[in-house]
Parts: C-alpha cells; structure tokens; sequence
C-alpha cells in the first residue's frame, strides 16, 4: 500500500463509506435515545421501593444483559416478523441497540440515583416540594453529574457496537467497508479507512465527554 | 401552634417514642435535650411528616400531619426543618438553594423570590456569598444558607436539629447567634441541640428526652440547673462536665 495508492482508493471508496458512516449515526443516535429513555424507566422502577415495580424491572435487565447483542438483533429481525411484527432493518437495529443498551444504561442510571444524598431529597420535602418536582429538581440533576462520565463510556461502546447492526444487513459504515472489500480485495485500505472513520466518530465523543464531565464536575 | 399528643413510633421492634406530650405556642423556642439515640430526631421527623407514626397525634396549625396525604405538602411549607448536616442541595448556589422551595414548592415568581433570599442572606451575614456552592463554603457558612433556605418559606414555625452538631468549634458561635436573631425576632422554634448555654440562654421551655420518653420539661432555669429527675441530673452532669 503506498500513500498516492490510498488516496487514490480513498477517493473512489470514501463515499461508500460516507453513506455508511451516516448510518451509523442515525443507528447509534436512536438507539441512544430509544436505552436512555427505557434505561431512566427501569432505573426508576429499581429505585422506587415498590417491590411489583422493582421485580420486573430485574428481570427484564437482567435477561436482557444475559444474551448477546448478535442473538437480541437476530431474534427481532428474524423472529419477531413470524410473530406478525413486520420491521425493516434498521428499525430492528435500532430496537435492538436501544433494548440490549437499555439496560446497561439502567445500571448506570441506577447508581447515578443511588448516589444522590438522600439527605437532599428529605431537604427537598421538608420545603413541601412534590415528588415530581424532587425527582426533576434535586434528584436528576444530581444523577446526570454522577451519571455523565459511565453514559458517555456507554455511548462511545453503543457506536462501536452498532457495527453489529451488520448481521441484519443495516447499510452501515462497516457493512458497506465489508462489501467494497470483498468486491475489491483491498482488506488493507478499506479497513484502515473504516477504523479511521469510526476514530473521527468516536474521538469527538471522548472529548464532549470530558469537556461536559468538567463542566458539571463543578459543585 | 404545634401539639403533639401521645405519640407512638416504632423502628420495628424498636420503639423509639413511647407516648409523647408536648405544646409549642406561637412564637415560643421549645429546646429538646437527651442522649443519642433517645428519639429526638425521630420526633422532629415525625412533626415534619418525614416520618410516619403509628399512635398519638401531631397536630400542626390544628391540621393532622399525616405523611400520606395531599395536605402534607402545605403543612411542610408552614414549618420547615434545618438538619444537623446542612443537607444543602450541592448543584446550586446559596441564592438558587434559598430560592428553590419558594419558586418550586410555593410557586412563588421568580424575581420576588430571588428579592426575598438575598433579604435572609443578608440577614445570615452571607451578602457575598449568593453564587456560590456549597462546596465553596464553610460548615457555619452552610448552615447559615440552609437556614435561610428553611427561612424563605415563611414559615410558621422552623425545626432544627442539631443543627451545630457538625459544625467545627469556631463555626458553632455564628450559626447560634442568627438563630439567636430569630428567637428574639418572635420566631417559633423547636430546637434539638447539646448546646446547654443556647437552651439556657435563648429557650422559654427545655424537655428533656431518654428512651423515647419526655422525662421532665420545664422553665430553662428551672431544667437546667435544679432538675427534678435523676435521669435529668445525671444526663446533664455529663454534657456539662464530660471530662469528670
Ligand atoms: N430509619 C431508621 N430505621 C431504624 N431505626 C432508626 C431509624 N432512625 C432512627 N432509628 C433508631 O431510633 C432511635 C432514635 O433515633 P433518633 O435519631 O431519633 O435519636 P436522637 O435522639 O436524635 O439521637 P442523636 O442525638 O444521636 O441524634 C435510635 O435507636 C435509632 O437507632
Ligand atoms: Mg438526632
């Protein structure tokens, strides 16, 4: 491989590539969205002292952290179709991502409102606050503090693991690297491209996570 | 203003107040002294309606304080509690930590909140000190803020407890003189303290507590210094000479 060879494929694979880099971000950004949402519901319900809430919470979480990622995407895209729910390939990547990193987020979310001073949350009654308004006053805010630096190591694996997605066939950045590799045989270039391009994804994300864990660091 | 009658709670098997009787009247400072672990946080909790209880009455404004009910939240907001660990809220300022239960509990506007909480931080000896955190300040500094914070709710009555207790030495001295300010200001409180010169100096009634129980109450001069009981004797013999 020499550099004028590189730049030359560069050119000619980088678009593919682009498309597929695009891809990956729509899946990692809704399956952020989709395990930060579910990942607060069963961090609330682990943490709300009702035990018919807490027990299905568990075992939801834990099933879910007891299967691999690869089965979870094949069973949605797979199975759940001959059970009538019809979904295209990168709606099931994304559940999928969102379900698998839901509970890891709940882990996290968990211990970020273990961590919260209880003595806050009784200053905050005896104020005559509601629950609503402690949980998004006192509670939360404090947890995103405690929560940020492990959501963001979250995020940075959730884009990383959404080259799984490649199994069910959504067009993302390592499925297209694959196709044009194994239509042109050039492993070497195409592969460095891919992780080059998964580094400018994922270094920008190492940075906002320091920035923004130095940010609210500060008490 | 605060009645509570014959109140029972129980940790488990542990029965922590065992059949308390006791009055606050408006603008009265009610000082309650006795050993760890002889209930007196538990009945402050139980008058704030963070704890439930299992028999007897607290009657706050006439109103039953019931943990459970709706009306517990504006029960709160009439009599407000200072804890013995500041339990300020860590991610906002002094002002944000004053203004927080007037605008979020109160709904109180905004600029009318803000107007009120530098009033009482001025009136703490905290002018200055309004964007800072928590963690910027000292202990005494952080006490001053939460009884401010308690303060801005204008409430009836305030609850402190212990509220020197973890406080260093040299810091003790400036949180007893603002709740000194507050007492002579007509303030109604009820205080859970060791401080034996404050009880003396600033209470009109002193109860003392062991297991749960009122043992004797009374005049400060009259408690303080010829107790009746020799559970009262012996308990302060040892706060005030601890080294004999
Ligand atoms: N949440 C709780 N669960 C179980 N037991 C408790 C709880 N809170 C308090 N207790 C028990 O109740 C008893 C009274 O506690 P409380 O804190 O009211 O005492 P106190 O007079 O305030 O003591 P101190 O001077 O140490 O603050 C103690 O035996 C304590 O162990
Ligand atoms: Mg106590």
């Amino acid at each position: 491989m020499t550099w004028s060879g590189f730049l030359r494929d560069g050119q000619q694979f980088l678009p593919i590539l682009l498309q597929g880099v695009w891809v990956t971000i729509a899946v990692t950004l809704c399956a952020l969205l989709l395990s930060t949402a579910l990942g607060i519901v069963w961090a609330l319900m682990r943490t709300s002292g009702k035990r018919w809430l807490e027990w299905p919470a568990m075992l939801f979480t834990n099933t879910i952290r007891g299967i691999p990622i690869l089965v979870q995407l094949f069973y949605i895209y797979f199975v759940l179709p001959e059970l009538g729910v019809d979904l295209n390939a990168f709606q099931a990547g994304v559940i999928g991502l969102g379900v698998a990193y839901s509970a890891y987020m709940g882990e996290v979310f968990r211990a970020g409102i273990l961590a919260v001073d209880a003595g806050t949350i009784e200053a905050a009654e005896s104020l005559g606050m509601s629950r609503a308004r402690i949980l998004t006053r006192v509670v939360l805010p404090q947890a995103v503090r405690i929560v940020l630096p492990p959501y963001g190591n979250n995020l940075i694996m959730l884009l990383k693991d959404s080259s799984q997605a490649s199994v069910i066939t959504v067009a993302e950045l390592s499925t297209q690297a694959r196709l044009i590799a194994s239509s042109t045989f050039k492993n070497q270039e195409v592969w460095t491209m891919a992780a080059l391009l998964y580094l400018c994804l994922s270094i920008p994300l190492i940075i906002l996570v320091a920035r923004l864990e130095k940010r609210f660091g500060r008490r | 203003m605060i009645e509570i009658e014959r109140l029972q709670k129980s940790f488990g098997t542990n029965r922590v107040l065992d059949g308390i009787s006791l009055s606050i009247r408006q603008g009265q400072v009610v000082c309650i002294i006795g050993p760890s672990g002889s209930g007196k946080s538990t009945l402050l909790r139980c008058v704030n309606g963070l704890e439930s209880y299992e028999g007897g009455e607290v009657r706050v404004l006439g109103k039953r304080v019931d943990r459970n009910s709706p009306e517990i939240r504006a029960t709160r907001q009439q009599v407000t509690m200072v804890f013995q660990r500041f339990n300020l809220f860590p991610h906002r300022t002094a002002l944000e930590n004053v203004t927080e239960g007037p605008i979020y509990a109160a709904g109180e506007d905004r600029a009318a909140a803000e107007k009120h909480a530098r009033e009482l931080l001025a009136r703490v000896g905290l002018t200055g000190k309004e964007s800072a955190y928590p963690s910027q300040l000292s202990g005494g500094q952080q006490q001053r803020v939460a009884i401010a914070r308690a303060l801005a709710m204008r409430p009836k009555a305030v609850l402190f407890d212990e509220p020197t207790s973890a406080l260093d030495p040299e810091l003790v001295g400036e949180v007893l003189t603002v709740m000194r300010d507050l007492a002579r200001e007509g303030m109604t409180m009820a205080v859970v303290t060791h401080e034996m010169g404050f009880a003396r100096e600033v209470a009109d009634h002193v109860v003392f507590m062991d297991k749960g129980r009122v043992v004797e109450q009374g005049p400060p001069a009259e408690l303080l210094t010829a107790p009746r009981e020799p559970r009262t004797q012996d308990f302060l013999r040892r706060v005030l000479r601890p080294l004999e």
